[in-house]
């Protein structure tokens, strides 16, 4: 009875970098237009900016008893803080996303890093919407959102008149990750271990 | 308009309630009660469209008595509950009786935030400076040094003027009466019923059972006739110095100002944000 | 047409849910006081309560609130307010006024951690007694507790509908866990929700005594303003509403507010069962931790061990039908609760069957993972 579509996904950094917001735009895309079941929380203190924010989406064919991650399949950390906190809870043949614009030392080498507060920066103009680079990077990573969705549910949920700004991240997040050969990452961070010893 | 004292048993006092009252012989309440009816009939207000809430203590009983759509709340939230019936059906006549301790000690946060949000209703406190109900324990208008059974060496704390705090927290009207002048309690209360915006009639009353008693201050008839002396109109008062003014109080308007009404206010919102479904 | 299937499918918080809840069953006042985790429900509600023609209002206080609640619905307004643990706490003074007076409204509780401001951002289960006996006196009170964001949508309608039929205030116990949960609800049409609204008099207003026992047990509810006017009281009083000190009026009045929640026990008392027919072991559960529990059955079921799930939703009057059978059936019960055993304390006073009942409690602020109640089970089995 052991459910096997159950995908995991954490979104992790620090308070007003929109990881909610961006876990909950890829709740959205998978639940209302993909028809998957779907379900997003999330932890947070009192503070509004800074301190820890951590954001889950899991993702099922079938109904989910349990709301929250057990096992993460891909974690994104987007400070180091989040990526030293997180990273153990990553199933052994999961998948690590770092912003290696903020996180230096990355423990291990089935990760994924790619610049998305730098790409913000540098190809949007904005910091802020670093958030919807890493979303692009999330969504076409973990295949388990459709991309064109991905971008309605975007449009219908950021501010108004900010749309093109932040589909254009996504798109230089998509488009960053599609870089990526995931074949050539070794197949689990057991093994990576293992072969450590 | 003086209107006989018949009609308004007749009219608007309930008789399938069992009668006597609770109030003891001499209490003002009965005289506010009279100029309460008085003022509704004058304004000619439908029974059915008039509520009146109160909350706990001796003058919050008169809502029994009464031919209206009454309320008997808790202690001090008859204003919270007057609140919701406003905004519920706001083609409704909302009056809230309260005593000194019941709107200013454990109602004092909702007195001044119905003040602050100006809502269409009266709230008309019977200030007889005691919690005469439970057996006259110091409230927030007992007097400094006055003996109540929880003062018996004399009260330390100083008391409350409730018409001025209604006026600092943003009363749209404001009045003090007294039972002694019943005939310009009738007219204050008219005012303060017809006017839009929440308005506030304080009353001071007698409680010689308690409050008197223990502060040698005389029967039911001296204590009230000693609102003639000590009570000093408004415009009078602008010109006495406070040592004159020592001991007495202001009777009479003391504001009537004009400002959006929330529950208008609303109503508005209301039309505005059904458009943007 | 698929984009109008789309388009009323959506993503939702739990307490988002508990909002459009509410408008469905036909909720058009709410007053509250800023708090977490509730505060999104007062938030959601502001914006959609003026667009139907309701009233939305932000009191001082909790007090207020509860107030502002009750006058409304004597307005004949069906009304609610939501809050959390230390503002539940000054909701209790005119909780037991509503029951006295049985006066119709839904209080939302959204647990946080306790007691007094405790963890205001983390998840607990601590209210459940409090929401049986907070306010003081014996009274009667409906308590529904919601594990997930369907539950937090149809358990609110549920909630306005007994709140209506029996004039009794109902409570509905959320978690920190199911009001920030997001899962996708797929809004029903207005004709597909059943909606009870409270039975006015039917004699003219000469006749009408507001508080007369009638078959039912529930009196006729007149609202202010509609011509049968009428005194309200928290004083305990007689059928026509005026205060008495008489036993013989005193105790049948009192009764009959006892008996017409008595009266239905079959409709008021909700359960859902899962993996119950054969079961050896069961676990009793509600609110955010069911949805843990419910895995953990399963997760023993793909051990071999007979499993199953009494998930309660009336939380008081306690199901006690239901947790007999279940306690007759099984050898071994397991109740996990985000308390130190509030609802065990119940299960165990209905247990007349020797069934061994396991406590399983956690107090940290957060949830009981499924892998912990299945550890639970295995050790029992």
């Amino acid at each position: 009875m052991k459910n096997n579509s159950r995908y995991e996904i954490r979104f992790s950094g620090s308070g007003g970098q929109g990881i909610i917001t961006a876990a909950v735009i890829l709740a959205d895309a998978v639940g209302t237009l993909d028809g998957k079941y779907v379900s997003q929380t999330q932890s947070y203190g009192p503070e509004a900016r800074g301190g820890k924010s951590k954001a889950e989406v899991v993702i099922s064919n079938e109904v989910i008893d349990y709301p929250k991650a057990m096992s993460i399949d891909l974690l994104l950390a987007m400070t180091q803080a989040s990526c030293d906190a997180y990273f153990f809870e990553i199933k052994p043949d999961g998948l690590l996303v770092v912003d290696s614009s903020l996180v230096e030392q990355v423990p291990t080498s089935r990760a994924v890093a790619i610049p998305f507060t730098e790409i913000a920066r540098k190809e949007i103009g904005r910091e802020l919407v670093a958030n919807m680079v890493a979303l692009g990077a999330v969504g076409y990573l973990s295949g388990q959102v459709n991309l064109k969705n991905l971008e309605r549910r975007l449009l219908t949920r950021v501010p108004k008149g900010t749309e093109n700004m932040n589909r254009d991240a996504l798109q230089a997040g998509i488009r960053e990750a599609k870089k990526v050969d995931l074949k050539s990452l070794p197949r689990s961070f057991v093994n990576e271990w293992e072969s450590e010893v | 308009m003086v209107v006989d004292a018949e009609t308004i048993r007749q009219e608007y006092l309930r008789h399938d309630k069992k009668f006597p009252h609770v109030w003891c012989p001499g209490c003002g309440n009965g005289i506010v009660l009279g100029s309460l009816l008085r003022a509704i009939h004058n304004l000619q207000l439908p029974k059915d469209d008039v509520v009146v809430a109160s909350g706990i203590g001796c003058s919050s009983r008169m809502t029994t008595y009464i031919d209206f759509n009454t309320l008997h709340t808790t202690h001090g939230r008859a204003l919270t509950f007057a609140t919701g019936v406003k905004l519920a059906k706001p083609q409704l006549r909302v009056i809230a009786v309260m005593g000194d301790g019941d709107a200013t000690a454990i109602g004092g946060n909702h007195f001044i935030h119905a003040a602050r949000r100006n809502i269409n209703i009266t709230a008309i406190i019977v200030n007889n400076s005691t919690y005469g109900m439970t057996g006259g324990q110091y409230s927030p208008t007992t007097p400094y040094g006055s003996k109540s059974t929880t003062s018996t060496y004399g009260h330390v704390e100083h008391a409350f003027s409730i018409a001025e705090l209604a006026v600092t927290a943003g009363a749209a009207f404001v009045a003090r009466g007294t039972v002694y002048h019943a005939a310009h309690l009738d007219t204050l209360l008219e005012q303060a019923i017809s006017k839009r915006g929440f308005s506030v009639v304080e009353v001071i009353s007698n409680c010689h059972v308690q409050h008197g008693r223990r502060n040698k201050l005389g029967d039911a008839v001296k204590m009230i006739a000693s609102y003639q002396e000590r009570a000093v109109p408004v415009k009078k008062a602008q010109s006495m110095t406070e040592k004159e003014m020592e001991g007495k109080f202001t009777i009479g308007v003391l504001c009537d100002v004009e400002k959006p009404i929330s529950t208008e206010e609303y109503d508005r919102i209301r039309q505005e944000s059904c458009h943007m479904v | 047409m698929a984009a109008d299937n789309s388009k009323k499918r959506l993503l939702l918080q739990g307490n988002e849910a508990i909002v459009y809840g509410a408008l469905a069953a036909g909720c058009r006042f709410f007053a509250g006081y800023p708090i977490t985790p509730a505060t999104e429900i007062s938030e959601l509600l502001s914006v959609k309560l003026p667009q139907a023609g309701g009233t939305f209002i932000q009191m001082e206080d909790e007090i207020a609130s509860m107030g502002a609640v009750i006058g409304a619905s004597l307005a004949g307004v069906k009304a609610m307010t939501a809050t959390s643990g230390p503002g539940f706490s000054l909701i209790q003074e005119n909780l037991g006024y509503a029951c006295i007076t049985e006066v119709p409204c839904v209080i939302v509780n959204v647990m946080r951690g306790g007691p007094s401001t405790g963890l205001p951002t983390n998840v607990a289960q601590g209210d459940v007694l409090m929401a049986r006996w907070g306010t003081h006196g014996d009274h009667p009170i409906i308590v529904l507790a919601v594990s997930s964001v369907s539950d937090c949508f149809s358990i609110t309608v549920r909630a306005f509908n007994l709140s209506e039929k029996y004039r009794v205030p109902v409570i509905v116990l959320s978690d920190e866990i199911v009001a920030h949960t997001r899962e996708c609800f797929t809004l029903p049409n207005v004709d597909e929700v059943r909606v009870v609204d409270r039975i006015g008099p039917n004699v003219p207003p000469e006749w009408y005594k507001p508080y007369a026992a009638n078959n039912r047990g529930v009196p006729d509810m007149a609202a202010f303003g509609d011509g049968y006017r009428h005194h309200v009281t928290g004083l305990v009083h007689d059928e026509r509403g005026f205060p008495t000190q008489q036993p013989h009026e005193i105790e049948p009045f009192l009764m009959r507010l006892h008996e017409k929640i008595t009266k239905g026990f079959p409709e008021i008392m909700l359960s859902k069962s899962y993996l119950m027919a054969d079961a050896e072991i069961c676990v009793f559960a509600y609110g955010c931790v069911a949805r843990s529990a419910l895995m953990a059955v399963k997760n023993a079921r793909a051990q071999g061990i007979k499993a199953g799930l009494l998930q309660l939703i009336t939380l008081f009057p306690v199901p006690r039908k239901e947790i007999d059978a279940a306690l007759r059936q099984c050898r071994v019960a397991i109740v996990p609760e985000l308390n130190m055993g509030q609802m065990s304390r119940e299960i165990n006073r209905i247990n007349q069957s020797g069934t061994r009942i396991v406590k399983y409690n956690r107090i940290d602020g957060q949830m009981i993972a499924p892998d912990e109640i299945t550890k639970q089970i295995i050790s029992v089995s």
